[in-house]
């Protein structure tokens, strides 16, 4: 099921998801090795950072929340890992944060001297008091970030965006105007927050924390809709992407790839061969192409 | 698919109590758990932390947990008493392969006796097992088995004054036969332990620590190698072992930076 996505060929539409599992090129390889076709890096940040005391991930059963708080070496920590990714054969997206316009700036400069396949600037973390979402809701920060960065880089330039934003369409829109080659939506949902009655406290440590796993997914599949609507460039879909009904959903929605997140929680590492699998069985039994269905829920009547 | 409800967090109040030495105690939990032995769990103290412990105690209706204490969280734990109220995620990983034949020996070092003494109740009584601490007073549980150990100490106060794997390598030079060696402690006695098996050609079942977030394979804290320790692991096989290269040389940090294993644990024990 080989797919081009901006002038690459993946062996699949199947992309992981920032923030899963992806702290190392050993692990990155074997989920690359477990059928997925396009692996992210854990999100760099500007600057060493731990992430938050735990409780940061619980599961609720129809899925999770978490608050693990951006953790980093910072972009300038990180020799040995570059090292071995250097030498990888697979295809890598390398997802980055910052504080600042200049912070992003400054860290996708560096990253793109690394020659990851794609950069992609995460502005929609609901985790962090001053990085991601923040640049995300708004149209003129969005527009900011996204334009100072594409100015730096010369690998192709994914955003990740938030479904907190107002008009998800509209933010989608900004990014483009200022040179995003493709927008991944959505990450996480909320934030929301779980309290422990017994002993009268949040449970996550931050307190609050972005919801993923199977009951985002209409929230996900409507803002793919919205940015479908909005732009011409590609959509990574993600969001409560567990089976290959559901990336059926949201490619039908508007996505070209499907991301996969929390499900490697439900369905194991090899979640992405799984998938994969499922989609072709599906698209084999109605007769139909991959490319046929991206978009099909737009058309009317 | 996982049973996902059994790993929920649930909150439990401490049942019992007890001081097993100056540094380390066990609390009793009244909670029917589903598990096995090498599993662990995820145990918050609520405006305090959340951290994996593995099961030491394990019965129909209850359950044990030991602290040893070392870092903030741990001398928290270590001071709650009876009535005390915490949450518990879990049990998580893949625990140890239980074999029901051949014979077995068991090495503990330290609190490594924890996770390995549920598992030492489950085999038969002609297991060796060698049990290392850093002086008598620190050897744990030092009654709950009705089979022999043979116990050394850094200090000789107790036992054989060396290591476990000189008490290993001397039973197998001894003319004893091995077809399965558990092992738990500080990750360079495992290390060396499985140098041993691997020279004897002995299969080996190792338990591992790594700095953990969700317990259940997600969030890629643990990772060790292409190993994610808390899912795939806490326990590891010779043949996953021998692919291992981080196995007692790196570990990441919190902030997913990858050091030598000595900078890890100076950083784990504050």
């Amino acid at each position: 099921m080989t797919i081009q996505f901006l002038g690459k060929i993946l062996k699949n539409p199947m992309v992981l998801a920032s923030g899963i599992l992806g702290n190392s090129h050993d692990i990155l390889e074997r989920v690359y090795e477990n059928g997925c076709g396009l692996v992210t890096m854990k999100s760099i940040g500007p600057e060493p950072r731990d992430g938050h005391k735990n409780p940061t991930v619980i599961d609720l059963g129809h899925g999770m929340i978490n608050a693990v708080g951006l953790p980093s070496p910072g972009y300038l920590n990180m020799e040995n890992e570059w090292k071995d990714l250097e030498k990888r054969d697979f295809p890598l997206i390398a997802s980055i944060y910052g504080g600042s316009v200049r912070e992003y700036q400054m860290v996708a400069e560096f990253v793109s001297s690394k020659k990851p396949d794609f950069i992609e600037i995460n502005i929609s973390c609901p985790n962090s008091e001053k990085h991601g979402m923040i640049f995300g809701v708004n149209l003129q920060s969005s527009h900011d970030v996204v334009s100072a960065v594409k100015k730096v880089i010369n690998v192709p330039l994914i955003v990740k965006l938030t479904p907190q934003a107002l008009d998800i369409g509209d933010i989608a829109r900004a990014c483009e105007d200022a040179g995003a080659n493709a927008i991944c939506a959505i990450n996480t949902v909320g934030p929301g927050m779980v309290i422990d009655i017994e002993s009268k406290m949040p449970v996550l440590a931050f307190k609050k924390g972005g919801l993923s796993g199977p009951m985002i997914k209409p929230v996900a599949i409507r803002c793919v809709f919205d940015i479908y609507k909005a732009v011409n460039i590609p959509i990574i879909g993600l969001g409560g992407i567990s089976t290959g009904k559901d990336a059926i959903e949201i490619i039908m929605a508007g996505a070209s790839l499907v991301g996969i997140g929390s499900a490697v929680r439900y369905r194991g590492i090899d979640v992405f061969q799984k998938v994969t699998l499922e989609m072709e069985t599906w698209l084999k039994g109605h007769d139909l192409s991959m490319e046929e269905i991206i978009g099909a829920a737009h058309r009317e009547g | 698919m996982n049973n996902i409800t059994d790993q929920k967090h649930i909150m439990l109040r401490v049942e019992e109590k007890y001081v097993e030495n100056q540094t380390h105690a066990t609390l009793f939990f009244n909670h029917a758990l589903s598990f096995k032995p090498g599993q662990f769990i995820m145990v918050w103290i609520p405006g305090v932390d959340e951290k994996p412990y593995t099961i030491s105690l394990h019965s129909k209706e209850r359950f044990a947990i030991t602290i040893e204490a070392k870092g903030i969280f741990s001398k928290k734990a270590i001071a709650l008493n009876k009535g005390d109220l915490l949450g518990i995620r879990g049990p998580f990983g893949n625990g140890f392969d239980i074999k029901s034949e051949g014979k077995k020996a068991v090495v503990a070092g330290g609190c490594g006796m924890a996770p390995l003494a549920p598992l030492v109740e489950k085999l038969d009584k002609n297991t060796i097992f060698i049990h290392g601490a850093r002086t008598k007073d620190h050897i744990l549980y030092p009654d709950r088995f009705d089979m022999e150990r043979l116990f050394c100490t850094d200090d000789g106060s107790f036992g054989h004054k060396g290591l476990v794997t000189d008490l290993l390598e001397e039973q197998i030079t001894s003319g004893k036969h091995f077809d399965m060696v558990y092992t738990c402690g500080p990750e360079i006695m495992m290390y060396n332990v499985f140098k041993i098996c691997e020279t004897y050609n002995i299969p080996c079942q190792v338990s591992l620590e790594r700095y953990m977030r969700c317990g259940f394979g997600v969030c890629g804290a643990c990772v060790c190698g292409k190993q994610v320790v808390c899912k795939d692991g806490p326990v590891f096989g010779s043949v996953a072992l021998r692919e291992m290269k981080d196995f007692n040389t790196k570990a990441l940090l919190k902030s997913g930076k990858d050091v030598a294993l000595s900078q890890y644990f100076s950083w784990r024990c504050k």
